[in-house]
């Protein structure tokens, strides 16, 4: 069982986080957190600038820029201009040059096993958070079961600190919550049950759901409670 | 039989790429009288349609298009947070758990079956990608469908009335409304598991600890 507070705390730090390099001390803590061999960022904006930050063998990473892997890559191909998340072995990995970028992937350390969140940011840009190990299928597909949702959010969140950090970037009111999420925020904040807050808002508790979805994915939360400390604390809402 | 196709796999698939765009021409324009954009090969498209979306279409026999609709993530654009804010109580909806569903379109004269199987595609969607909730754009026939095949969406707001009433809405993934759907399409579940695997691949799994 993982340890949700050790989660909060490293959404906490990300939240922090004022340079591209500590980007690089959170992939580790993540992969800590995972308990997996490997955690990977990697964003390709709209003008085909790079980045990368992750746990990866450096020498595999210079491999793959320098044989130019991009264009082998099945996880690429399949992320690229698609939005749902994968494993691995839902790619195909039958033609040959996939089977050697495989082998030699697997020989650099990387793992067996695989799963990659595609994110599409503004104006083109786009990333792949993935975390691989090696394993047998059933403790993957068991740790895919239990960690998609947290692999998800965070890859997103991720992805929000990276564009943070782009130099010219318009400054975006992405962050700022909607009259409606600041009262269900705030009712929340004040101890109301979803019930009475959905009452309250006269919204079914379904709506409400999704407004405190929505809120609490602007607020880089991990959890409904998480949410509304970091609406109080971002002075969002006053109780 | 349910495609899932994301929009550069549509070359693939170019007739049943055209008649669904003529089909919604036929839908959105002519039918329901929207103010939509018809190119010259009598194909309706919209910037959305240059986002890379997911759709979902129902093939017929011939190769030809049965109904269709339109997925984008919350994440990214959509056509929610573009131009019905209004309808959601200004709330732009935002989340990778949530994927915004357009464009629902029928062939004229399309069989139940057709948005019924749609529909469980669609959960099929949620199951497959850990997709919690659709965020939809919809016109006022289709909310008369939805309700038919007993796969009604909670009705956040809509503007308009009769023909031109467009709504925005929300459908949740349950076991219910699923199994509901299932006997409505008359399809099995296991039928469109294998249309789901063969678009997005086959997913290991998980055995039990005796076996």
């Amino acid at each position: 069982m993982k340890d949700g507070l050790a989660f909060i705390a490293i959404l906490e730090a990300l939240e922090q986080a004022s340079e591209l390099t500590e980007l690089q001390v959170l992939s580790e803590r993540l992969r800590d957190y995972f308990k997996v061999d490997h955690l990977v960022y990697h964003w390709v904006s709209g003008a085909g600038e790079q980045y990368g930050c992750g746990t990866y063998d450096p020498v595999w990473v210079q491999r793959y820029i320098e044989k130019e892997y991009l264009r082998v890559d099945p996880v690429v191909a399949g992320c690229y201009q698609r939005f749902h998340p994968v494993d691995w072995k839902m790619l195909n990995w039958s033609t040959k040059p996939a089977q050697a970028f495989q082998a030699e992937a697997i020989a650099h350390g990387v793992g067996n096993q695989g799963f990659s969140v595609p994110i599409r940011g503004p104006s083109g840009q786009f990333a792949l958070f993935t975390v691989s190990h090696n394993c047998d299928d059933d403790t993957w597909a068991e740790f895919i079961e239990t960690s998609r949702r947290e692999l998800i959010l965070v890859g997103h969140y991720f992805n929000q600190k990276a564009l943070e950090f782009e130099p010219d970037r318009a400054p975006e009111a992405a962050r700022a919550l909607s009259p409606r999420e600041v009262d269900a925020m705030t009712f929340l904040a004040m101890g109301y049950s979803r019930a009475q807050v959905a009452n309250t808002l006269s919204i079914s508790e379904h709506t409400l759901r999704v407004y405190i979805e929505s809120a609490r994915f602007k607020l880089g939360a991990a959890n409904t409670t998480h949410a509304v400390a970091r609406a109080l604390q971002h002075g969002l809402i006053i109780v | 039989m349910i495609r899932f196709l994301y929009a550069n796999e549509l070359g693939n698939h170019s007739k049943l790429a055209h008649d669904m765009f003529v089909d919604r021409a036929k839908q959105f324009k002519e039918r329901l009288g929207w103010d939509v954009h018809v190119d010259r090969a009598g194909e309706e498209r919209d910037q959305y349609d240059m986002l890379d979306p997911l759709y979902v279409i129902w093939e017929e026999q011939d190769g030809g298009h049965g109904g269709s609709m339109r997925f984008l993530p919350t994440t990214g654009r959509t056509m929610t947070n573009e131009h019905f804010l209004h309808l959601t109580d200004g709330v732009r909806v935002e989340s990778p758990f949530i994927w915004e569903c357009t464009r629902f379109c029928l062939t004229e004269g399309a069989r139940p079956q057709i948005a019924a199987a749609l529909m469980l595609a669609g959960s099929e969607l949620m199951r497959g990608h850990g997709v919690e909730h659709f965020l939809g754009v919809f016109d006022a026939p289709m909310e008369r469908v939805y309700r038919h095949i007993g796969a009604s969406p909670e009705v956040l707001g809509s503007t308009g009335a009769g023909r031109t009433k467009t709504s925005v809405g929300l459908w949740a993934y349950t076991p219910e409304a699923k199994a509901k759907l299932v006997a409505k399409a008359g399809l099995s579940e296991a039928v469109m598991r294998q249309w789901y695997e063969r678009a997005f691949g086959q997913r290991p799994t998980v055995k039990s600890a005796v076996a």
